[in-house]
Parts: C-alpha cells; structure tokens; sequence
C-alpha cells in the first residue's frame, strides 16, 4: 500500500485552514462565522492526526481527541451567547452588534 | 489506489469547504460543513485512525452540526449577510491576506518540514481504540480529568446564557 506523503496532508490542512480564516473575515453571519472557526480547528486536527502517522506516535491523535471536546464545549457555549443575542437583538449579523462601540 | 482516494477525498474538502464560506444561506454552510467533516473523517481512515473516523463522525458531524442547524432554525437566521458591508476595502484585504497564508503554509508543507521514514509505521497500529486509550488513560490522565471539568462548566455555562431571569418571564405572563 503506496501511502500519500503527510506534506500532502499538511498541505490540505493549510488550505481548509485558510479558507476558514477567509471565511470568518468575510462573512458576517455569525453563525456562519462560527462554523468558519469550526473548518480551522478541523484542519488543525487534520495535521496532528498526519505527524502522529509520520512519527509512528498515538499522542497526536489523543490531543486530537481533546480537540473535539474543547471545540464541543465551545460551540455549546457560542451558540448559547448568540440565542441571547438574537433575544435581545433579533439579529445574528455581527455589525449590528456595536453596543459597545464608542 | 490510497492516492487516489486521497486525492477524491482531499477536492471534495476543499469545494464543500469553500461552498460552505460562500453559499449565502446558513443552513446549506452548514450541510457543506457536514460533507466537509465526512471527507475528512475518510481522510482520517486513510491515515489509520479508525477510532478518530468514528468520533468524527458522531460527534462532529452528528452533534455539533445537529446543535448548529437546530440553531439556525430556531432562530430563523438563514438568510444573506450579503450587501451590508460598512468597510468597503475589508473583503478583498481579507482574501489577498488568506492568499498570502496559504502560499506561507503551502511553502512550509512541502520545504520545512523534515520528517521521519514512514517504511516503520505500517507494523504499528497507532490509531485503534486500545492503543489511544491506553495513552489517553496514563500519559494523558490529568489533561483528560481537565477536559471533564470543562464540559461541565461549558453545561452550566450554557444553562445560565440561555435561562430567562424569572422577573422577565413575570412581566411577560
């Protein structure tokens, strides 16, 4: 079994990684936004499982088990703040969320 | 034949991923995402990690996915963020800054990194649930414990994010 090379994986991480740094630029949504940042911590969990492959090693895979739960948590919590956003503003678009701005 | 799946795989990732940034409704982002997340998880079979494959699966593009569009429809947030743009120059610095990452990223993928032989990995098998959990339980013991600890906060973080304060719902009845 001819095995593709990890700077092949590597290579598509760094690009599902970007296109989610351009999407969390770009779109304004925030639900969209948070699933932009879902893509990079997705590719991030792409290139551990890839070296843990290349150095014959289970820990890359054990931080991306990690990785998942700390992501789990964070969605739970994002979405919480947005159903109370959208409460209070009936929005979920990110620049009508200014409150703040002096 | 691994080559070939690779590479299927890796251009349905990348369109589903970049359908999921431009589609302009949030649900169908959302089901690209799902798609994005499954070629990933086969990606993840053609790097012997069954177990990830599985976990991936479940928990990503089952339940947080789930949680995501549950969302979008109770809040009825699917449509266009298009057209409402208060900084003109953002969009297009944003895509020439994300070009100038990926030929970074790229650069290093295929010149900085020295890596070990692979020809001693195909004996192992690193990737099945005895092996992981047997370094999960024992190297990886305390980071494991702190994980536990911040699911339940995120639980109660959520309870307390979403509940009504009673005097509201008083005013409301």
């Amino acid at each position: 079994m001819n095995d593709v090379s990890t700077n092949a994986y590597v290579l598509l991480s760094a690009i599902l990684f970007t296109i989610g740094v351009v999407g969390v630029l770009t779109r304004r949504n925030a639900i969209v936004m948070f699933m932009s940042v879902e893509l990079m911590l997705n590719s991030a969990n792409l290139a551990l499982i890839a070296f843990s492959r290349a150095r014959a090693e289970s820990d890359g895979q054990v931080i991306t088990f990690f990785v998942i739960a700390v992501a789990a948590a964070e969605v739970a919590v994002g979405l919480a703040l947005l159903v109370s956003i959208f409460r209070a503003k009936q929005t979920t678009n990110v620049d009508d969320v200014s409150t703040l701005k002096g | 034949m691994a080559t070939v799946i690779f590479y299927l795989t890796a251009i349905v990732a990348i369109l589903a991923a970049l359908a999921m940034v431009l589609s302009p409704n949030a649900v169908h982002s959302a089901l690209f995402l799902i798609l994005n997340f499954c070629s990933v998880a086969v990606l993840y079979l053609l790097l012997r990690a069954p177990f990830l494959a599985a976990v991936q699966v479940t928990v990503y593009a089952g339940a947080i996915m789930v949680l995501f569009l549950f969302v979008i429809m109770l809040l009825g947030a699917e449509k266009a963020d298009l057209g409402t743009e208060p900084i003109g120059w953002q969009k297009p610095v944003a895509i020439l800054l994300g070009i100038v990452l990926l030929v970074e990223g790229g650069y290093v993928a295929y010149r900085g990194i020295r890596l070990p032989d692979m020809t001693a990995v195909e004996a192992t098998n690193i990737g099945d649930p005895v092996t992981i959990s047997s370094v999960l339980f024992s190297k990886y013991l305390l980071p494991f414990e702190i994980i536990s600890i911040l699911l339940l906060v995120a639980i109660i973080g959520t309870v307390v994010l979403t509940r009504r304060d009673r005097a509201h719902l008083r005013e409301e009845a």
